[in-house]
């Protein structure tokens, strides 16, 4: 493979606190006049190593190859933005070293270096020099530019009566507009609206599949997912992971997110209503997800496996109610609904199986009621709120947008054509 | 492949990666001309204003009523010819020395030679000194002053005047990254500065016994070539060869400090 981005040891130390440090002239004096030699030292950076540090980064080592787009994920402080940074030449490693095989810009914040009292067409020069462009190249494609902004209107207004979405838009668009060999990007997908950022995407595959290689840092599990070959997980400056991106997402959410455990002891619950037999021993939530744990991905499979014990032989019937976090039921499944459900005679044990091939729930925390009986209408045992499972992101349109909390309580993927109308049918009264 | 390691790196001077980011540097210094006379009524004639309002004044105290002797020039076009440079050195120094604090977001999200940030702030002078220097042209035959070839001495004097400035300029910014006390102390040292500098007095007034002490400070030299260049005076050789090795050994030093102290920017500000 053809390595672009080599990486070896990688360490960067940060100080904390001011145990080291003089911000003031005068206090570095006052030191100095105290303790000459140690101090002189100490500026001149020869002092040992300080106790008080953080390493933000720690024997990193990887290696990328060219046309490459990489994920890089992580908990805040995990060293993300550190590793993008010493990338990006902006800081220096305090142990190892990395090579590049070519051109770099990094995109750490949108709209670097822009200044309000300059016009959009200012800026535009002005943000482009900043980020490495030529001017003759700023030029040639300033038209292209100015239209992917969608501020055509305002080039020559200065820039503190633009909007913010409109700032934003103008500071992606002339990153966009950038060709290096390697981009970085850090997390500047969150601005803009959602037409916008759904453009930016786009931009970007545009961009990888131009054979650039692409640095992405992002919280946005399913950008991630779509854009990404793969994947980078960082964990307290160290590379937890490397894969692609499903499965070190996956990894991710694993370490991060817990509700609780799968499965649940049902014998004493305090959920079970009063006057009930207790038939009911556990119920355990079973997903795709490796995370384990009551953690579903949107659109994964899950299956609901509920174990009772009887004195008397029964014929099993359970009910399941889906409820959100604010206790209103989305959806209810009983296999007494079902026509041909039919079990061939009583058990006095066993254990009921729900599959779900997938759930079309929204991310969140939802709770199951469990309703079990031995007659279609006579429930023996229900247990409000058995378990909680969390629903966590994931592209499940492949498109890297997820779903919005607001359009809804549940997402479908509806199938989609156009009738294309004919002009005729449209009725031009003149049209004769 | 490029290749970055930690630790130390010879404090060399990238000339190729320099050059690679011209363009960067017209546009910072473009940036900083634009922006300065925003939102001000008087907008360029600021430059003018500046430099003509001191001159007025010290014609007035130290000309008129001090009797401060002016080599035998109207008074008014002597200062005036060393205010000139000075007002430059004196802005660019400022400019220059709060330029990475003022620029600290670029420091911290963008990579690109740091010397450029500084190094756009002197530039950026050059407009003001051009502006004022035109009114130095207006001026001159208002006095009967001749315009001689030795003014043209003042391209080069220039030069070594940014030079000496970005020498300053570059040490300050770098010093005002770790230790903000620079704010205070500059705008302070620059007053005294020009004190200790011929600028409202000749350096014939100084007695001969202590004159190498005045030209230790490479802005004597300049100011006084600037003199002879305007007023078609003699040269005096010795005291700009002084200044000419001065400055180029403290753009060096200076130069070699920056570019110590430059990797941890970013940390620091």
């Amino acid at each position: 493979m053809n390595a672009i981005i080599r990486v070896s040891d990688l360490g960067k130390r940060y100080r904390i606190g001011n145990a080291e440090r003089h911000r003031t002239l005068r206090e570095a004096l006052a030191a100095m006049a105290k303790a000459p030699a140690r101090t002189m030292a100490r500026l001149c950076g020869a002092a040992g190593a300080p106790t008080d540090h953080i390493w933000a980064l720690r024997g990193l080592e990887f290696e990328l190859s060219q046309g490459e787009v990489v994920g890089i994920i992580g908990r805040n402080g995990a060293g993300k933005s550190t590793l993008l940074k010493i990338l990006s030449r902006i800081t220096e490693p305090t142990t190892g070293w990395f090579e590049l095989g070519g051109r770099v810009s990094s995109l750490l914040e949108v709209g670097t270096g822009f200044h309000s009292e300059l016009s959009g067409r200012e800026n535009i020069y002005l943000n482009g020099a900043i980020l490495g462009m030529r001017r003759r190249e700023i030029e040639r494609k300033f038209d292209e530019i100015v239209a992917f902004a969608e501020v055509e209107k305002f080039v020559d207004t200065p820039l503190k009566h633009y909007s913010s979405g409109m700032q934003a838009r103008l500071a992606f668009a002339v990153a966009a507009h950038l060709e290096p060999d390697i981009l970085v990007v850090d997390e500047v997908l969150a601005v803009g609206d959602l037409g916008f950022q759904k453009k930016c995407l786009g931009k970007m595959e545009d961009v990888s599949r131009q054979g650039r290689t692409v640095l992405f840092v992002s919280h946005n599990m399913a950008a991630i997912e779509s854009l990404c070959k793969s994947c980078l997980l960082l964990s307290e400056g160290r590379l937890a992971a490397r894969g692609t991106p499903a499965e070190v997402v996956h990894r991710y959410i694993a370490s991060e997110i817990r509700v609780d455990s799968a499965s649940r002891s049902l014998i004493n619950h305090s959920g079970r209503e009063v006057n009930c037999v207790a038939l009911m021993q556990s119920v355990e939530i079973g997903s795709a997800d490796p995370a384990g744990g009551a953690t579903v991905r949107m659109g994964a499979p899950v299956s609901v496996r509920v174990a009772f014990r009887s004195d008397e032989p029964l014929h099993p019937y359970l009910g399941v109610v889906v409820k959100t976090a604010q206790g209103q039921n989305v959806l209810t499944v009983n296999n007494d609904f079902l026509p041909n459900f039919r079990l061939d005679h009583p058990v006095r044990w066993g254990t009921v199986v729900c599959d779900f091939d997938w759930m079309p729930l929204m991310p969140g925390t939802y709770s199951l009621d469990l309703y079990l009986g031995t007659n279609p209408y006579q429930d023996i045992d229900i247990i409000h709120d058995a378990i909680s499972f969390e629903v966590v992101p994931a592209d499940v349109f492949g498109t890297g947008k997820l779903p919005e909390a607001a359009w809804g309580m549940i997402f479908w993927p509806a199938r989609w054509r156009l009738e294309e109308g004919e002009e005729r049918a449209a009725g031009h009264p003149n049209g004769g | 492949m490029l290749r970055v390691s930690a630790g130390r790196r010879p404090a060399t001077l990238e000339v190729r990666e320099l050059w690679a980011y011209r363009e960067l540097l017209y546009f910072l210094a473009w940036r900083d001309v634009k922006v300065r006379y925003k939102q001000t009524v008087l907008g360029a004639a600021w430059a003018i204003v500046q430099p003509v309002a001191t001159m007025v004044v010290f014609t007035l105290f130290f000309g008129k009523l001090a009797g401060i002797p002016a080599d035998g020039a109207p008074y008014p076009i002597f200062v005036y010819a060393g205010l000139l440079p000075w007002t430059f050195f004196a802005n660019a120094v400022t400019a220059s020395g709060d330029s990475l604090v003022a620029n600290s977001s670029l420091i911290t999200k963008v990579y690109f030679p740091r010397v450029l940030i500084p190094g756009a702030a002197v530039a950026a002078g050059l407009v003001d000194f051009a502006i004022s220097a035109a009114v130095l042209l207006i001026m001159m035959p208002l006095y009967a002053a001749p315009m001689t070839a030795r003014m043209l001495m003042a391209v080069p004097l220039l030069a070594l005047t940014a030079m000496a400035a970005l020498a300053f300029g570059m040490l300050i910014a770098a010093l005002n990254v770790r230790y903000r006390d620079a704010r205070y102390a500059v705008p302070f040292a620059i007053q005294l500065w020009m004190f200790l500098t011929p600028v409202i007095y000749p350096v014939s007034i100084v007695p001969s016994r202590w004159r190498w002490m005045l030209f230790l400070n490479p802005m004597s030299g300049l100011i006084q070539g600037y003199r002879s260049a305007l007023l078609g005076r003699a040269f005096d050789l010795a005291g700009l060869a002084a200044a000419a090795v001065i400055t180029v050994l403290m753009l060096a030093w200076s130069g070699f400090v920056f570019r110590r102290m430059e990797r941890s920017f970013a940390d620091v500000v």
